[in-house]
């Protein structure tokens, strides 16, 4: 196809490429250009009465400064980490309470789905709400529980080492009913006949769940994995930011990438440090799509991303 | 009867587990709930717990006799929410279309140009730049809408509505003589219904739930959007104060209790659209489960 046919094409069918057109100037100007901007702003010495690309170059100075600090290594690891232990926690207690989903009835199922469900649907600015008053220093209710068995009251705001637990745990809150009914649309996909044929043999439960559902749930669960992996280098700014309250007290534990840029840009008001911070989350990001995408290319190819 | 027994408590342990794990899901909320109809005083004293030892609802008439706040940031909530959903819908649903048409020769790009998106991500920086530097959305109610209205993975999902329409369909109606907008307006669209429910629920979710936007652009108080006004409210409760003050025209420092009020604005802001969302799950379960395991 040469430019001139394409082009013939496009006058053929310009009632859909005009369709199509306020969409794709959206994502070109959201997406796109930022892309574009977000290579070069780092490198730069913004001003803003010269524009970013007449201003001064400064080189790697910016991701100099980035890496010799230790907040680089800081949210890097709680970014990762935090992550990681979200996606396996999500994973067992989802596809667990789908295991058990499946072994009642339809009727039940429905009432089940919505309450699990429901703490998805909560903002988590809302959800900051409800932490405060379990963690609140001087009122919330687990110090109040503490204290009635005569234990000393926790300043959880401003004890970082609890916090990988309470996020992991508010991750789980919020996010169970989500990945239970994947899961359980999964289970509803395998074959009944497995089940009878297995009752017929003699099989128990448990036989039955670990010599036919899960090795037919797998490909769910390899897919689910992967996609959210390729994801771990990006932290959930909404819930580290609300549910910390942004303390600086809790940084070594709960600072991620996202919540690093966002302060360094809108507090400090530092553009080169937050554009370099936010360039090294956008390659590496990439880089473990890429790779996570060859993986599973090669474990499930129907699956792969591209 | 061993067995029996046996049986019947393998039949309950789904049961059993499950109901542990609603209670989980669903008591954090009680005590929000609960301590807005707790005194300040009691809070104080004995803390946030399930049950309040003295009902009030204090609380509630301290913000509904001078609800200003209130209704200004539902308005700005359901201003952003509806004009978001109604043209983001509009503008994905079209984006949808013409990668779905298998006869588009553009197709493939337009399909390639938006999943690309999906695989890197420019951060916040060059993006806050664009909305506030570029595009000069600051403080606008625009900066809370027009960013939001074309999401990549609600496109990808809708496209997989589109695509289940057979296209014969649509070849028809070019038989006919029906022109290009009329074939996606009056026969794709109404065909494409529960598609365009399921990622019309979904952005309006995003939109109703959204405060990054805000805590983003806005800094005008007029403009409180009801998830920012309860986060700034959180992050600052002489925030709460002195707009309560404000409001009821007393001085600033008069004992208001701060503590229940901001439970209770959690609840009369949250809380209706909480009550709306089990009548949509249908909806919404399809969409889950049919964009996570693509087919």
């Amino acid at each position: 196809m040469n430019m001139r046919h394409k082009f013939k094409q496009l006058v053929k069918y310009r009632s859909i490429f005009f369709l199509t057109l306020p969409g794709i100037l959206l994502i070109l100007t959201f997406q796109y250009v930022p892309l574009v901007m977000g290579l070069v702003l780092p490198f730069k010495d913004v001003n803003y009465k010269v524009g970013i690309w007449r201003s001064p170059s400064v080189g790697l100075e910016n991701f100099k400064f980035l890496f010799s600090s230790d907040a680089a290594w800081r949210i890097t690891r709680n970014t990762v980490c935090l992550n990681f232990l979200f996606i396996v926690t999500v994973l067992i207690c989802s596809v667990i309470c789908a295991l058990f989903l499946y072994q009642v009835s339809k009727r039940s199922v429905k009432v089940y789905q919505t309450v699990l469900f429901f703490p998805y649907f909560i903002s988590w600015v809302v959800a900051s709400y409800v932490i405060l008053a379990l963690l609140d220093m001087e009122n919330g209710l687990l110090n109040s529980i503490l204290q009635f068995f005569g234990r000393d009251a926790i300043l959880w705001y401003n004890e970082p080492k609890y916090w990988p637990v309470i996020m992991v745990i508010a991750n789980l809150w919020k996010n169970i009913g989500y990945y239970t009914i994947i899961y359980y649309t999964g289970l509803l996909g395998i074959s009944e006949e497995y089940y009878e044929a297995s009752e017929v043999d003699g099989a128990t439960k448990l036989q039955q769940i670990r010599y036919i559902t899960l090795p037919l749930l797998k490909p769910v669960i390899i897919t689910l994995l992967l996609l959210q992996l390729s994801k771990i280098f990006y932290g959930n700014f909404d819930m580290f930011y609300n549910l910390t309250m942004n303390s600086a007290a809790l940084y070594p534990t709960t600072d991620v990438i996202d919540t690093y840029v966002y302060r360094s840009l809108k507090v400090m008001g530092d553009l080169g440090m937050s554009s370099a911070a936010g360039l090294y989350q956008s390659l590496v990001g990439f880089g473990i799509v890429i790779t996570v995408n060859a993986i599973i290319r090669r474990v499930d190819n129907e699956n792969a991303l591209f | 009867m061993n067995g029996k027994v046996r049986k019947k408590l393998w039949g309950f342990l789904p049961h059993l587990v499950l109901i542990l794990v609603s209670v989980a899901c669903l008591l954090p909320l009680v005590l929000v709930i609960s301590a807005s109809f707790t005194t300040d005083a009691e809070i104080a004293k004995y803390g946030y717990s399930f049950i309040p030892k003295e009902f009030t609802i204090e609380a509630y008439e301290y913000i509904l006799k001078k609800p200003a706040q209130l209704i200004n940031s539902y308005g700005v909530t359901i201003l952003v929410t509806l004009s978001g959903t109604v043209i983001g819908l509009l503008i994905t649903a079209m984006l949808a279309y013409g990668m779905s048409r298998r006869d588009y020769p553009f197709a493939r790009a337009t399909t390639l140009f938006v999943y690309m998106t999906l695989l890197f991500s420019a951060g916040l920086v060059p993006w806050y730049m664009m909305v506030s530097n570029v595009l000069s959305l600051k403080d606008t109610l625009l900066a809370l809408i027009v960013p939001y209205l074309v999401v990549p993975w609600f496109v990808m999902l809708m496209k997989g509505y589109f695509a289940d329409i057979p296209s014969s369909i649509i070849e028809a109606g070019k038989i006919d003589g029906a022109s290009e907008l009329r074939i996606f307006f009056q026969i794709v669209v109404p065909m494409a219904k529960p598609g365009l429910a399921t990622v019309g629920l979904f952005i309006m979710f995003m939109y109703w739930n959204d405060y990054y936007l805000s805590l983003m652009f806005i800094q005008n108080s007029k403009k409180l959007s009801l998830q920012f006004m309860l986060y700034r409210m959180m992050s600052n409760i002489d925030f709460l104060k002195s707009a309560l003050a404000a409001q009821a025209g007393m001085l600033s420092g008069v004992q208001i209790p701060a503590k229940s009020i901001r439970m209770a604005m959690c609840v009369l802001a949250a809380g209706p659209m909480l009550l709306v969302f089990p009548f949509f799950q249908k909806y919404l379960v399809k969409g889950i489960t049919i964009g996570s395991v693509k087919e």
